[in-house]
C-alpha cells in the first residue's frame, strides 16, 4: 500500500486526506470483506425493495395453494396455509435485519460504554461490575414478562402497535445482552491501561475523554467486532423466541427466526421450507462477520501500513 | 382412518385379551412418554392432567367412566342408582359397596375407612385440595361396615357421582396419609411421590418433572394382570418429539396428547412403527366474544358491565363474525381426523347435544356481508373497514401461543377482512394467559381484547356446573379479583333462571332439555362462537395391545389390560 | 492480589443479598399464577384455596424472609445432617417446590448427573476444540483452514439449537437409527457396555451444544490472537531467536487470553443454568428443563432458588476471571 505511505512530496501537492479514505482503501483490498459487504447490501436491498416488485401480500392466505413446492407462481413455495414464502422471506427479512442491527448496536453501545468506564475509572469498576453481575443473574423470562407488562401498552399508545413493539423488542434484546461485551471490554481495558503508550499519553496530560476515544477504544475494537457479529445472530434468534412466547410481533407477522421455527415441524415433509430462512440468517451473519473482519483490519494502522 | 383405528382398537381389546392373560409381568417393560412431565403422584394436590394420569396407574376411584362415557364400577361392586337402591329417593345419600378382598399394594386390606379418609383428606382446612369441588355439599361419610360407604349430601344431588368417581377423586390409603392432613400435606413428600395404591402398578422411583419407574403391583386384584412387569413413564420435551419417538423411532410404546398438524402426524405414521388413535369428548375450541368495552381509556371500569362493547354488543356483528368462518377448513388444517365441526359449546354426551344451530357448519361470507349492510355497518370511507356512527369494526383477537391456534388466527383474520372487519392478532404465553394473576392484563379472565380463543371442557359427563359458567354472577370483574368463568360477561335473567332450575331437577330427560335450551341460548346470542369439537389424539406402537383411548377419564385407565402383541 | 480477593469475597455477600432481593421482587412482579396449569374445570374458589395453601396469602416481605431463612439456615443445616448424621434441621421447613411439594434442593441434586454429563461435558469439549482452532486460524489468517473455520463457526452459531437438534435427531435417530432420540436419565454407568450406551445417548446433545460454544470462543480467541500477533513484543521475541512455537504458544497466547478467559468464565455458570432448548429437544431433563418448567408453572420457590444458585456462580466465576487477569498480566493491579 505504497500510496498510503507518507510521502512528503505528494503531501505537498495533495490536500490533506481524510484518514477514512485510508481505511476505505485498506477495506477495498480485503476480498472477503468486499464480498460480504456486497452480499449484505444485496440482502438489504432485496428485502426492502423486493416487495415493490413482488407484490403478493405476505399474509394473504391462498388455501388451495398450500404446501406447494417452488414454482413460477411461488418461487420458494408456500407454507401450510398457502402463504407465499418468497413474500414472507422478504417481509421477514426487513424485520429481522432491522431488529438484528439495532438491537446489536444498542447492546454494543451499552456494553462498550460500561466496559470502558469500569475498566478505565477504578472507582466505577466495583459498582458497574456488580451491576453487570446483577443483570447476568436475572432470570430472562420473568424479566421479559415484567418489561412487557410495564411498557407494552404505553409504547403501543405512543408509537402505534408495530413501531411500539419494534422499539420494545430492540430495547429488550439490547438490555439483556450487553453484559458479555461489557465484561470483555473491561478485561481488555484493564490490561491496556497499563501499557506504555497509555502511560505516555497520560504523562503528556491527555484528558480521559481523549484517552478513551483515541487510545483505548481503537485497541478494543476486535473483540467488539466479534461481539457484533455474534450479537446479530443472537438478536435474530431471540426475536423469534420472543414472538413465540407471545412477547414479540403478532403471529402472522413473519420474521426469519419465526419462519425457521414454524417450519422445523415440517422438516421431513417439506425440507425446502426450513432451508430458506436458515440460509438467510446464516448468510447474513456470515457477511456481517466478513465486513467486521475487513473493518478491523482496515482500522488497525499497523496492518494498514503493510 | 377413524373407523379403522376404532375397529382395530376394539379388535385388540377383545380378540387379543384372552391371549394376553397369561401371567403377571410376562411381557416385560412398557415405555410411556408424556411431553409434560408429572410433578407429583397425588391428584388431590395438583389438578394437572399429566399428574392425574400418571397417578391413575397407581391409585383408583370407586367407579370411573369408560371410553363411551358410561360409568363402570372400579373398586365398587356396582354403580349405585335410585333403581338399585344405592341412591336414596330424595337424592341426599349414596351407598357404595367395595369389592371384596381388595388389597393395597403393601398387602393390607382396603376398607371403607380409607374411602372416608380420602374425603377427609381433600376437605381438610389449609390443604388446598385441587379436587375440593368433587366433594361439594358432602356433609358426612359414614362407614357402617368394612365394605360399605354412605355419602350424605347437605342438599338434594341430582348427580351424586362427584365423590370418589373418576381419576380426579381416587381412594388413598389412610395409614399412609393420616399425618398429612391440611397444612401438613406438602411435608409428606414420600407419600406424595410414592402413594400406596390399588392400581396395577406401584412406583419404584419417582423423579419429579422427569421420569417415573413403576413395577407391577404384587397385590393387584386380578392375578393375571398387569401383563407388564415394569413401566418407564418419561416426561418432557414437546409433542412433536413424543410422536416421533413412538411413530418413527419406536423407542416408546405410548405417547399422549399429540396436538400436531394432521399432515405432520400422517407423515410420522407413514414410518410404520405405530398408530394414531383418537377419541372425542367435550373439548370445544371456541371464540369468546367480549360484551364489555376493553378500551384502556376506561381505566378501572375497563372490561366491566358498566360499558357495553361499542360494536360487539350488536348481535348482527357477532352473527356475521360467526357466519364468515369456514369450520370445515379449520378442522382440516388444524386437527384432521381428530376434530369435528361443531355448532354447540356442548357437543357431547349425545343426550345433551343440540341440533338447532347446525346452520353454522357452512361458511356464508355473502350472508354475513348482507347482514352487516342491513344493520347499517357499511364502509363509507373506502378503507376496507366497515363503520357505523364513527365506530370502526377493528378487532383485537387474542389466544394462547400454540402453532394450531396461530394458524386459526391467520385464517379467521382473512375471512373477517373479507367481510370488512379488520383484525389485530395477539398471542400470549399459555402460563400467563391461563394464569389468573389479577396483576396481569393478559389473562383470559381479564379479557382486555375484543375476542379470544381457547378450548374448554368439563370433567365426567354431567354438564351442570359447566353450563352454570355463563350465569351473570360468574362474570370476572374487579370485585371478584377478576376470577370467574363467564368470559363474555354474558348476562341474561332468562339464562340464570335456567341455571337455577337445573340445580333443582333430577330427571335426566328434563335435565337434557334444560341443557339444550341453555346451549341454544348462548349459540343464538352468538356470545360464544364454537369452532371445533376437539378429539384427543395419542399414539401407540404396533406392538402395544389393549389400548382403549378414553377421553372421559384418565387415558391410562385400562393399563392393566395393556400387553405386548407378539 | 490476596487482599483484593478477600475484599471481593466480602463485598459479594451484600451483592448477593441484593441480587436475591431483586430476583424476588422481579418474580413477584412478573405476571403469572401457580395455578395456570390447573385445568379450567377446577373452579376459581378452589384455586384460591390452593394458592392460600402455598402460602401466597402472606405479604411479600414475610415470604422473602421465610425463603432467606430456609435457604441460608435450614438448607445448610440439612446438608450438615446429611454429611454427619446430626439432626440440626429436624422439623424445620426446607425450601419446598410448589409443583412437586418436595424440597427443591433434592430435585436439584437429582438433576446434577445429566447436567454434568451433557451440559458440562459439551462445554469442556467446546472449549477444547475452540482454543486450537482459534489459535491456528489467527496464526494462518486467511488460509483455507481459517476460512473453513470461519464459515463453519458462523453458520453453526447462527443455526439455533431448536433447528440443529431436530436435524440431527432426524438424521441419526429416525433415518439411520444409530442413536436414541430420548435421553434416559435413569441409566447407570457401571461397565464398558453401559458406558457405550451413555456415550451414544449424550453424543447428539453434546454435539449441538458444543457447536455453539466452539463457534463463540474460537472467534474471540482468533480476534485476540490477531491483535497480539502484530505487536512489537512479538517481533522482539522472534528477533531474540525464540522458536515460533514458544513465541506463539507462550508469549502471544498468554497475552491474548484475557477476553477468552472472560468469555469462558461467563460460560461456566450457564452450565448450571442448563441448556433449556437443547435439554427439551433431547429430553435430557437437566437443570435447564427444571428451570423452564418451574417458570412455566410459576413455581416461585424453585425459580428463586435456581436463579440464586446461578447468581452465586456468576459472582464467583467473575471473581475468578478477575483474579486470573492479574496472573496472566501482572501489570493489572486492583489495589
Amino acid at each position: 500500500m505504497t500510496e498510503t505511505a507518507i510521502n512528503p512530496e505528494i503531501q505537498k501537492i495533495r490536500p490533506p486526506r481524510n484518514q477514512w479514505w485510508d481505511v476505505w482503501d485498506q477495506f477495498k483490498t480485503h476480498r472477503g470483506a468486499l464480498i460480504g459487504a456486497a452480499f449484505f447490501i444485496f440482502i438489504v436491498l432485496g428485502v426492502f425493495i423486493g416487495p415493490w416488485l413482488w407484490t403478493i401480500d405476505p399474509t394473504y392466505i391462498d388455501i388451495r395453494a398450500r404446501n406447494s413446492g417452488p414454482s413460477w407462481a411461488h418461487p420458494m413455495g408456500t407454507d401450510q396455509l398457502g402463504r407465499d414464502t418468497f413474500a414472507r422471506m422478504m417481509a421477514g427479512g426487513q424485520v429481522s435485519i432491522a431488529v438484528g442491527l439495532t438491537a446489536m448496536t444498542l447492546s454494543l453501545l451499552l456494553g462498550t460504554a460500561i466496559g470502558v468506564l469500569a475498566g478505565f475509572f477504578r472507582r466505577l469498576d466495583g459498582p458497574l461490575m456488580r451491576f453487570t453481575d446483577l443483570f447476568l443473574a436475572l432470570p430472562l423470562l420473568p424479566l421479559l414478562l415484567v418489561i412487557i407488562l410495564l411498557f407494552r401498552d404505553s409504547l403501543r399508545a405512543a408509537f402505534g402497535p408495530e413501531t411500539g413493539i419494534f422499539i420494545l423488542i430492540v430495547f429488550v434484546i439490547g438490555i439483556t445482552s450487553w453484559m458479555q461485551t461489557a465484561r470483555i471490554v473491561r478485561g481488555d481495558v484493564l490490561a491496556l491501561k497499563e501499557r506504555e503508550f497509555v502511560l505516555a499519553a497520560r504523562s503528556i496530560g491527555t484528558p480521559p475523554r481523549r484517552m478513551i476515544t483515541r487510545h483505548i477504544l481503537p485497541n478494543v475494537l476486535s473483540p467488539i467486532m466479534v461481539s457484533a457479529t455474534l450479537g446479530i445472530a443472537t438478536a435474530i434468534i431471540t426475536e423469534s423466541a420472543l414472538s413465540f412466547l407471545g412477547l414479540g410481533f403478532p403471529s402472522d407477522f413473519p420474521t426469519w427466526g419465526r419462519l425457521l421455527y414454524d417450519s422445523t415441524d415440517y422438516l421431513q415433509q417439506y425440507p425446502e421450507r426450513v432451508i430458506w430462512p436458515g440460509l438467510a440468517i446464516s448468510l447474513t451473519v456470515l457477511s456481517v462477520n466478513y465486513i467486521g473482519d475487513g473493518l478491523r483490519d482496515a482500522l488497525d494502522p499497523r496492518i494498514r501500513g503493510r | 382412518m377413524k373407523m379403522k383405528t376404532t375397529l382395530m382398537a376394539a379388535a385388540a381389546a377383545f380378540a387379543l385379551a384372552p391371549m394376553a392373560s397369561a401371567e403377571r409381568g410376562s411381557d416385560g417393560q412398557v415405555n410411556i412418554i408424556y411431553w409434560q412431565a408429572p410433578s407429583i403422584m397425588n391428584p388431590y394436590l395438583s389438578g394437572g392432567t399429566k399428574d392425574l394420569e400418571a397417578a391413575s396407574l397407581v391409585i383408583e376411584p370407586l367407579a370411573r367412566y369408560n371410553q363411551d362415557g358410561a360409568m363402570v364400577p372400579w373398586l365398587a361392586q356396582e354403580v349405585p342408582t335410585v333403581e338399585n337402591g344405592g341412591v336414596s329417593a330424595d337424592l341426599t345419600s349414596i351407598t357404595w359397596k367395595l369389592k371384596e378382598g381388595l388389597l393395597w399394594s403393601d398387602g393390607t386390606p382396603v376398607t371403607s375407612e380409607d374411602v372416608k379418609f380420602s374425603w377427609e383428606y381433600c376437605t381438610a382446612d389449609g390443604g388446598g385440595c385441587a379436587q375440593a369441588e368433587k366433594y361439594n355439599d358432602v356433609v358426612a361419610v359414614e362407614t357402617p361396615d368394612e365394605l360399605t360407604v354412605v355419602v350424605k349430601f347437605g342438599v338434594s344431588k341430582p348427580f351424586p357421582y362427584g365423590p370418589f368417581v373418576g381419576a380426579q377423586a381416587p381412594i388413598i390409603q389412610k395409614a399412609q396419609f393420616q399425618d398429612c392432613l391440611g397444612p401438613k400435606a406438602p411435608e409428606c413428600t414420600e407419600a406424595n411421590f410414592n402413594p400406596v395404591g390399588t392400581g396395577p402398578f406401584t412406583v419404584t422411583d419417582f423423579r419429579p418433572n422427569d421420569v417415573i419407574q413403576l413395577a407391577a403391583n404384587p397385590n393387584y386384584r386380578d392375578p393375571a394382570k398387569p401383563a407388564f412387569a415394569t413401566v418407564t413413564f418419561k416426561g418432557g420435551g414437546d409433542a412433536t418429539a413424543a410422536g416421533r419417538s413412538v411413530l418413527e423411532t419406536g423407542e416408546f410404546d405410548y405417547a399422549w396428547n399429540l396436538q400436531l398438524a394432521p399432515e405432520v402426524l400422517a407423515g410420522m405414521q407413514a414410518a410404520g412403527k405405530g398408530q394414531i388413535i383418537s377419541g372425542f369428548g367435550t373439548l370445544v375450541e371456541r371464540i369468546m366474544v367480549n360484551m364489555t368495552d376493553p378500551s384502556p381509556e376506561l381505566g378501572d371500569e375497563r372490561g366491566t358491565a358498566a360499558h357495553p362493547h361499542p360494536f360487539l354488543s350488536d348481535i348482527a356483528v357477532r352473527k356475521a363474525l360467526s357466519m364468515a368462518i369456514d369450520r370445515e377448513l379449520l378442522v382440516e388444517i388444524g386437527y384432521g381426523d381428530a376434530g369435528r365441526v361443531t355448532c354447540n359449546v356442548l357437543p357431547a354426551p349425545a343426550i345433551y347435544a343440540s341440533t338447532a344451530n347446525d346452520a353454522c357448519k357452512v361458511q356464508d361470507i355473502n350472508g354475513a356481508k348482507a347482514l352487516l349492510d342491513e344493520a347499517g355497518w357499511v364502509d363509507s370511507n373506502g378503507d376496507g373497514v366497515r363503520e357505523k356512527d364513527g365506530v370502526e369494526l377493528r378487532i383485537l383477537y387474542q389466544t394462547s401461543t400454540n402453532a394450531v391456534r396461530q394458524d386459526f388466527q391467520a385464517l379467521i383474520k382473512q375471512w373477517w377482512s373479507e367481510i370488512g372487519v379488520e383484525t389485530e392478532l395477539r398471542n400470549i404465553d399459555a402460563s400467563v394467559f391461563f394464569g389468573s394473576d389479577p396483576g396481569s392484563p393478559d389473562t383470559f379472565q381479564k379479557f382486555f381484547a375484543d375476542v379470544e380463543m381457547y378450548a374448554n371442557n368439563f370433567d365426567g359427563t354431567d354438564p351442570e356446573s359447566y353450563m352454570a359458567n355463563w350465569a351473570c354472577e360468574q362474570a370476572p370483574r374487579p370485585e371478584t379479583q377478576w376470577q370467574g368463568n363467564n368470559m363474555p360477561r354474558f348476562c341474561s335473567e332468562e339464562y340464570d333462571a335456567l341455571v337455577a332450575e337445573m340445580a333443582q331437577t333430577g330427571d335426566i330427560n328434563e335435565r337434557a332439555r334444560l341443557v339444550k335450551a341453555m346451549n341454544d341460548m348462548l349459540m343464538q346470542e352468538y356470545v360464544i362462537i364454537p369452532l371445533v369439537d376437539r378429539g384427543r389424539v395419542s399414539a401407540h406402537s404396533n406392538t402395544l395391545g389393549g389400548v382403549v383411548l378414553n377421553t372421559w377419564d384418565s387415558e391410562l385407565w385400562n393399563a392393566a389390560d395393556w400387553h405386548r402383541v407378539k | 492480589m490476596f487482599t483484593y480477593t478477600i475484599r471481593r469475597l466480602i463485598i459479594s455477600i451484600p451483592t448477593l443479598l441484593f441480587i436475591a432481593l431483586v430476583i424476588f421482587l422481579l418474580l413477584e412482579m412478573a405476571p403469572g399464577d401457580p395455578m395456570a396449569q390447573v385445568p379450567l374445570t377446577v373452579p376459581p374458589e378452589v384455586k384460591e384455596r390452593m394458592r392460600e395453601a402455598l402460602g401466597l396469602g402472606d405479604p411479600v416481605h414475610i415470604r422473602f424472609f421465610k425463603w432467606m431463612q430456609q435457604f441460608f439456615i435450614v438448607e445448610p443445616m440439612h446438608l450438615l445432617d446429611g454429611l454427619f448424621g446430626t439432626s440440626f434441621a429436624e422439623g424445620q421447613q426446607r425450601v419446598i417446590s410448589w409443583q412437586t411439594r418436595s424440597p427443591v434442593m433434592d430435585i436439584v441434586m437429582q438433576r446434577m448427573p445429566q447436567t454434568l454429563w451433557v451440559v458440562a461435558m459439551s462445554y469442556v469439549v467446546g472449549v477444547l476444540i475452540a482454543l486450537p482452532i482459534g489459535i491456528y486460524s489467527a496464526y494462518r489468517q486467511y488460509s483455507i483452514f481459517d476460512q473453513a473455520g470461519t464459515f463453519v463457526s458462523m453458520v453453526g452459531y447462527s443455526v439455533p439449537p431448536f433447528f440443529s437438534g431436530v436435524v440431527v435427531i432426524v438424521i441419526f435417530s429416525v433415518k439411520l437409527g444409530w442413536l436414541p432420540s430420548i435421553y434416559d436419565t435413569t441409566h447407570v454407568v457401571n461397565d464398558w457396555e453401559s458406558f457405550v450406551v451413555q456415550l451414544k445417548q449424550m453424543i447428539m446433545p453434546v454435539m449441538v451444544l458444543a457447536l455453539q460454544t466452539t463457534a463463540q470462543i474460537s472467534r474471540f480467541m482468533r480476534a485476540s490472537m490477531l491483535d497480539n500477533l502484530n505487536q512489537d513484543y512479538v517481533r522482539t521475541a522472534r528477533a531474540k531467536g525464540l522458536t515460533e512455537a514458544v513465541v506463539v504458544m507462550v508469549h502471544v497466547l498468554r497475552n491474548s487470553m484475557i477476553p477468552v478467559i472472560t468469555v469462558i468464565a461467563l460460560g461456566v455458570p450457564s452450565i448450571f443454568g442448563g441448556a433449556i432448548i437443547t435439554e427439551q429437544i433431547f429430553k435430557v431433563n437437566g437443570l435447564g428443563q427444571l428451570l423452564i418448567t418451574a417458570i412455566q408453572a410459576n413455581d416461585l420457590p424453585m425459580v428463586q432458588t435456581l436463579t440464586f444458585i446461578f447468581a452465586i456462580l456468576i459472582v464467583l466465576f467473575n471473581l475468578i476471571a478477575d483474579v486470573l487477569y492479574g496472573i496472566l498480566d501482572p501489570r493489572i493491579r486492583y489495589d
